[in-house]
This record gives C-alpha cells, structure tokens and sequence, in this order.
C-alpha cells in the first residue's frame, strides 16, 4: 500500500484530504448550523441607515446619482458594492475584521469578535484578514464621520501624515466632496463595520485608559 | 534515468519522450511571471515607504498590485515552471509520453491565458464594480459578483475564472497520470509525490474557490479559507518540490538517496498531518477553540516529519559536502533544504499560542512567508532551471559568473528579508500591545521597510542577472558538447 498507485492515490490522496476535510471543514458547519447565514439586507439596522441618511444629505447631488433615495434597500447594495471594492482594492491585505481575546485588542478596538457576528452575506467569503498594515476595521463604524472618511481615502496623507495607505482618487469626481458611487458605498461599508454592536467604542476611552496610568 | 543498470535495448530514447521545446516554453513563462510578481512587490514595498509616486493611477494602485505580486508567483511562476519540470522528469522516470503531446501545447496557453486574465481581473475588475447590471446581478443571487479578486489570499482568482482553471488542473492530472499508470515495475518515491500531488491540487482548488463564495460564511468559512491557503502551499507547491529534489538530488550526486525508509516516513507524514494543519492562519479567531488547538498540535507534529526529510537529504550529501560548493545547482538545492528547515522551525514555534498572541497580523508572518516562497521553492526552482537550461539548449552558460551573482543576490538577499521581517514584526506586535498610537507603530517599522525594499532590489538584480544571461546564452552561437549529456 505504501508504495503503490492506488495507496497513494487513494489513501494519501483522497483519503487524508478527506479526513482533514471533515475534521475541519464539517464540523465547524454543524456547530453553526442553527446559525443560518443573513442577507445584506437582513444586516443594515439603524446605526447605519442613520449614516447613510447622513451621507445622502452630506453630498446631496452625488448621493442621488449614485444610489437615489437613501431607502434600506439602497443600504444594502451599497454594502454590497463596498465589501466588493474591499476585496477588490486589496484592503483586506492590509486590514484585518476580527479582534483577538489577547494582546490588549479589545481595549484599542472593543469587544472580541464572535461566530454570530459573521454568519451573514457580506462575510462570504469571511474577511478575517492575515495582516495589519493598518489597523482593524470591524469595530470602525461610527469611529469617524463621514467627512473624516472622504477625504482619508482622498489622500490619507492629509490626515496622517505618517500614513502608508494608498490613495483612492478613484472613489470621487475630483475632489474629497464629490464620492461617486463607489465613494460613498465605501464610506457606508466602514460605517456598517460594527454597527450591529449595541454601543461604539471611542478612542476617546482608550486616552482614559491611558491616562489613568494603565 | 542515470541508473547505471539499463541494459535492456527497449528503453525509448530521450528525444522520443521528452518535448524539450515544451519545457523551454514554460520555463520562459515562469521567469516572465517571476519579474511582473517582483515588479509587484517593489510596488508595493514602496508604498509602505512612502515612496511610491504613482498614486493617481487606479490600475497601477498598489493594494491591486499587491495580490498581482503574490498570485503571479503561485500561478505564473511556481505552476509553469512546475510544469516544465514535469514535462522533463515524469517521462523519464515512466518510459513513457505524456497523454497527448497535444494536450500539454493546450495547457500551456489555456494556462497562460487563466494566469493573464486573474491578473486582469484583479488590475480592472474592481473599475466595473459599480456597474447597474453588476449590482442588480449581487442583489438578486445574493453572491458577490466581484470582477476582481475574491476575498481569499491565494484565492483572489475571479469567480469567472475559476471553473475554467479547475479543468485545467483536471487535465494536467490526467496527462501525468496516464505515463505514471503505464510504468512498469515499483515506483520512485518521486512519482508517489506527483500523484499525490496531482490529486491534492484538484481538490484543493476546487475546495477554496467554490465552498467560501458559494456556500458558507462566518466561521466555517474561516476554517476552509484556512485550510485552502495552507493547502496550496502544502498539497500543491510542496510536493511537486520534494518530488523534484528526490530526482534530481541523486541524479547530480551521483548516488542513491540515503534512506527509502525515511523517504516513506517524509511523505506518509506529510500527507497525513499536512491537511489538517489550516485553521493555524487564523488562530484567537472565533472558529472553535478544540478545532484551533488540532491545527496547532498537527502543525508541530509535521516539523518532526520535516526534520526526517531533512536529515535524509543531508545523509544523501554526506561525503560529498565539497558538491554544495563546487555544483551550483546542488548549492541552490542545499540551500533551499537548509532554508526549510529554518522555516518549519521557526513555524513550529510561531504555531503556538504564545507566540501568536505577539507576532499573528505582522511582518514576522511575510517574512516567514518569503522565506518559503522565494528561499525554499523559488531557489529550487532556479537550481532546476541552472541546471537544465544547459541540456535544453545544448550549449554551456554565457557566464558562471553571472550564475554566481544570481545564487548570492538571491540567497542574502532572502535572508536579509527574513531576518529584518522577523525583527519588523516583534517591533510591530510590542508597539500593537502597549496600546501605542497606530503611527508610533508606522514609524517604528519605517526602518525595516526599507532595509526590506534593499533586500528586494538585491533580490530583483540577481535575477535580472539571470535573464540577462539566459537571453545572451540563446543568442550564442555554436554550441559546446560537454552540457549534453542528456541519455
Ligand atoms: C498599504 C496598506 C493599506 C491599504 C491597501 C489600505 N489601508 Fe487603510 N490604512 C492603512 C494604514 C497604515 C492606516 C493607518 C494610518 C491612517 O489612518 O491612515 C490605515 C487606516 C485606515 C482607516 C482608518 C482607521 C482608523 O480607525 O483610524 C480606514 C477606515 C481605512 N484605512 C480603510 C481602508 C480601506 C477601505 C482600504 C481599501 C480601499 C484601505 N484602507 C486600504 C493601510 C492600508
Ligand atoms: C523583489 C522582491 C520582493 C519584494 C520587494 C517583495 C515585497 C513584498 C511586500 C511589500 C509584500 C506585502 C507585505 C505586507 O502585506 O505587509 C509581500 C508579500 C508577499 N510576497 Fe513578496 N516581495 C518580493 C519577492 C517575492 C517573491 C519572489 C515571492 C515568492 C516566491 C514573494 C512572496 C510573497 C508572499 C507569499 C507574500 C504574502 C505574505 C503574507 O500575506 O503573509 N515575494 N512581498
């Protein structure tokens, strides 16, 4: 068996794969089967509407071409846009989504992450992350404004100056007060990232932390 | 094969079996591949230096050029200079053609043609994202319809063209398979390698780019992205490069492997322990903490696995040491061997829990990165390519010199990477727990980014070496006898 095609091909081939796969695949979907998987629009609450309504009054013209009313219907296709151009301009290179019980983490960012969290569209496939050149993002909505968003991905040297992110003239028509669609579905995504928390964590607190001689 | 005992007169001729044209191609590919991907994570490299000065142009942004950079190294240059080996060595070792000669010329453009368009993909996907029709599409399937990557490291691959890169891979199998079936007689531990190796990278593929887009989310999806990026690495590129050493090892040092029975230990255990280890990217995450702990546990257990591999091959050499000086490709071999094993060390202490809490989301994990990649494989590859470019031309180097600056630009250039990286990361995970401001971190990893670009270019240069002297070794003229010794 150890030497031959149809040992190798069978048992060290099909036969330990499978066993990896069930072992680590099959199990995890059975612990989440009671957790069925939310649509986009299953996902937008009220934090975030009231973001997006923030936006679409913000940048009332560009809000309209891009996705008209600022209904919860639109809110959800612009989640779906903005997770699509994550992906697609690599932030999640650069960004991890989830926050670790160690290393101090829920204190810069806030709660620790857990399952229920991601059994939703927008995490499919789930947006762990393996890296941070930057810092986590599932805990950013409500963190900044709008404003402070768009002009950021404008050019993020402007605000930080020691900034290593790219720029993303891309997401507007010229200029950090005109986001295209792409613009503003970015910036509903970023606010949508921890919304469904009950409260926001602020750097604010963690400044107290600090000051308090933690 | 060079075993000294082929008397019978029906062993088909070299010429018959091999299509050396075939192999030439693809190793012309993978070195293509290899400077777009280097090019890439130049790009990227400064853009964390601050001095990348392209910021105005979408299809030349650095996070896109990113995945460029790693994925032209998985499928451009690893895969296609794969192929060509194994365009070389399985009818060698079989006696027999590939299924269809045919079939291989498909595979080499239909391949081309996926590698190009996943770049193309990922370079002006995300341009056409906003599009009506694009959104309407996501809403309604409740899919996201991503034109360019996919949210997957290694996976980015577009959804468009995934099911056409899974046939290629079935066909690649089936036309290794079919020789390796026809080979009479006990098979070389080589060929046990690439079978598994064939079946592995199918299934593998196909797990991680239909399961997690199509249907799962959350954390079981976690668990399989997990398992897929490992998997690549460990069920495609893995055993493809053992497979490739059991072969040419021997074949340059003239003597058997040292030990069949370690050789049966290294590659049971590797196909054992190595599927299961994926959920160790994504330890502290919330998949379950018991399936974590199994990822860690089987991650340790395959250095001991490692180890054996290691020490056979260095029992292979023993007596002989003066090769690893004197033959460039087996210095290039050495190399890589002695790089591995300071990778699978070092990974079976990063695997803790311990040790994640500090370094997990830093430098350290590039550098390990870069040391299997571009240490391990990337310097087999090009003691492969040292070593047959010669018998595939028929006609000895342009210059060893340039042969030499190649090997020693690469090999302290990866290692500088390694090391600097590795220190990078515990800067990085010391100033991320003591609730630093993310700027103090970005200052403090300044100096290491850019002894990183540094290393890069050194990197780059021994490579443009290497083209230059493949480039001027074509263009000779007359060819000298002594590289042919092809029989
Ligand atoms: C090269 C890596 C890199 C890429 C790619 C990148 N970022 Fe960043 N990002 C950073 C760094 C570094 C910071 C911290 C400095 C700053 O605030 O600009 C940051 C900060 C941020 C912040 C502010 C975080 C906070 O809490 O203050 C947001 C929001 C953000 N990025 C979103 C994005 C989005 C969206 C993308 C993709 C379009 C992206 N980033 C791409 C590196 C990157
Ligand atoms: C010219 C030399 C090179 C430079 C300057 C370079 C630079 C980089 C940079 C900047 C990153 C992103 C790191 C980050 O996210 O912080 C990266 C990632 C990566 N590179 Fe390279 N690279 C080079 C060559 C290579 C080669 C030749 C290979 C493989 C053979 C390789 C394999 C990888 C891999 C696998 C990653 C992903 C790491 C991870 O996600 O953990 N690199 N590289």
């Amino acid at each position: 068996m150890l030497e031959s095609r149809a040992g190798v091909i069978f048992v060290g081939g099909i036969g330990f794969f499978l066993f990896a796969f069930v072992s680590n695949v099959v199990v995890p979907v059975l612990m989440y089967k009671d957790q069925p998987e939310k649509t986009a629009e299953e996902m937008v609450n009220s934090n975030v509407m009231y973001q997006f309504v923030e936006l679409s009054k913000r940048y009332e013209e560009p809000f309209r071409q891009a996705f008209g009313e600022p209904t919860e219907e639109n809110c959800a296709q612009a989640l779906r846009l903005g997770r699509s151009l994550f992906v697609g301009e690599g932030c999640f290179h650069c960004h991890s989504q989830f926050v670790r019980p160690v290393s101090n983490e829920s204190m810069r960012y806030g709660k620790v992450s857990s399952s229920d969290e991601y059994q939703n569209e927008l995490q499919r496939p789930v947006l762990f992350g393996t890296r941070r050149v930057g810092p986590d993002l599932s805990r950013q909505g409500g963190r900044h404004g709008n404003d402070w968003h768009a002009a950021h991905f404008y050019h993020p040297q402007s605000i930080v100056p020691e900034s290593v992110m790219p720029q993303y003239p891309w997401f507007f028509d010229g200029s950090p007060d005109k986001p295209n669609r792409r613009g503003i579905a970015m910036m509903t995504y970023m606010q949508w990232l921890g919304s469904w928390l009950d409260s926001y964590p602020y750097y604010e607190e963690l400044d107290s932390i600090k000051s308090e001689g933690f | 094969m060079t075993s000294s005992k082929t008397v019978q007169t029906d062993i088909p001729r070299h010429e018959d079996i091999v299509d050396e044209r075939l192999v030439r191609w693809f190793f012309y590919a993978s070195l293509v591949y290899m400077g777009i991907s280097m090019l890439g994570g130049l790009l990227m490299a400064a853009q964390l230096v601050h001095w990348y000065p392209i910021q105005n142009i979408e299809f030349l942004s650095a996070g896109r050029w990113r995945m460029i950079h790693t994925n032209a190294v998985a499928y451009g240059f690893i895969a296609n200079a794969f192929l060509g080996m194994l365009h070389w060595v399985v009818p060698r070792l079989t006696l027999h053609r590939v299924a269809s000669v045919w079939l291989s010329y498909f595979i080499f453009f239909a391949w081309q043609v996926i590698v190009l368009s996943t770049a193309g993909g990922i370079i002006f996907g995300p341009a056409f994202q906003s599009q009506d029709w694009v959104m309407e599409a996501a809403r309604n399937l409740h899919i996201s319809m991503n034109l360019g990557a996919q949210g997957l490291e290694w996976g980015e691959t577009p959804f468009w063209i995934d099911p056409v890169a899974l046939l290629g891979l079935a066909l690649v199998a089936f036309n290794f398979l079919v020789p390796i079936s026809k080979a009479k007689g006990s098979l070389y531990v080589t060929l046990w390698y690439f079978m598994a190796a064939f079946v592995w990278t199918f299934l593998t593929y196909a797990m991680g780019n239909f399961l997690p887009e199509y249907a799962l989310a959350g954390s079981s999806a976690g668990a399989v992205g997990g398992l897929f990026i490992h998997d690549l690495v460990g069920l495609f590129v893995t055993p493809l490069g053992w497979g490739l050493m059991y072969y040419l090892v021997p074949i340059i040092l003239k003597k058997p492997i040292w030990s069949h029975g370690l050789s049966l230990v290294g590659f049971w255990g590797l196909a054992f322990f190595y599927p299961l280890q994926g959920i160790h990217h994504f330890l502290y995450t919330p998949i379950p903490m018991f399936l974590q702990y199994g990822a860690v546990i089987s991650t340790i257990a395959v250095e001991f696995v490692v180890a054996t591999v290691v020490i056979n091959f260095f029992g292979t050499i023993w007596g002989d040491s003066r090769m690893a000086f004197k033959n460039l490709p087996i210095r290039w071999f050495y190399t890589g061997i002695v790089y591995y094993f300071i990778t699978c060390f070092q990974c079976a202490l990063q695997v803790t829990l311990t040790f994640q809490k500090l370094i997990h989301f830093t430098d350290w994990v590039v550098g390990h990165a870069h040391l299997v990649m571009f240490g391990v494989f990337s310097q087999w590859i090009f003691g492969m390519m040292t070593y047959l470019i010669p018998r595939l031309l028929k006609k000895d180097w342009y210059s060893n010199r340039l042969c030499e600056w190649h090997y020693w630009c690469s090999a302290v250039g990866v290692f500088v990477m390694f090391l600097d990286l590795t220190l990078a990361g515990l800067f990085q995970g010391y100033y991320w727990a003591a609730l630093q401001p993310w700027e103090v971190g970005l200052n403090g990893s300044q100096p290491f980014w850019i002894t990183r670009i540094f290393a890069g270019l050194a990197m780059f240069f021994g490579f443009l070496c290497f083209v230059y002297n493949l480039v001027m070794t074509m263009r000779k003229g007359e060819s000298n006898a002594t590289a042919t010794a092809t029989a």
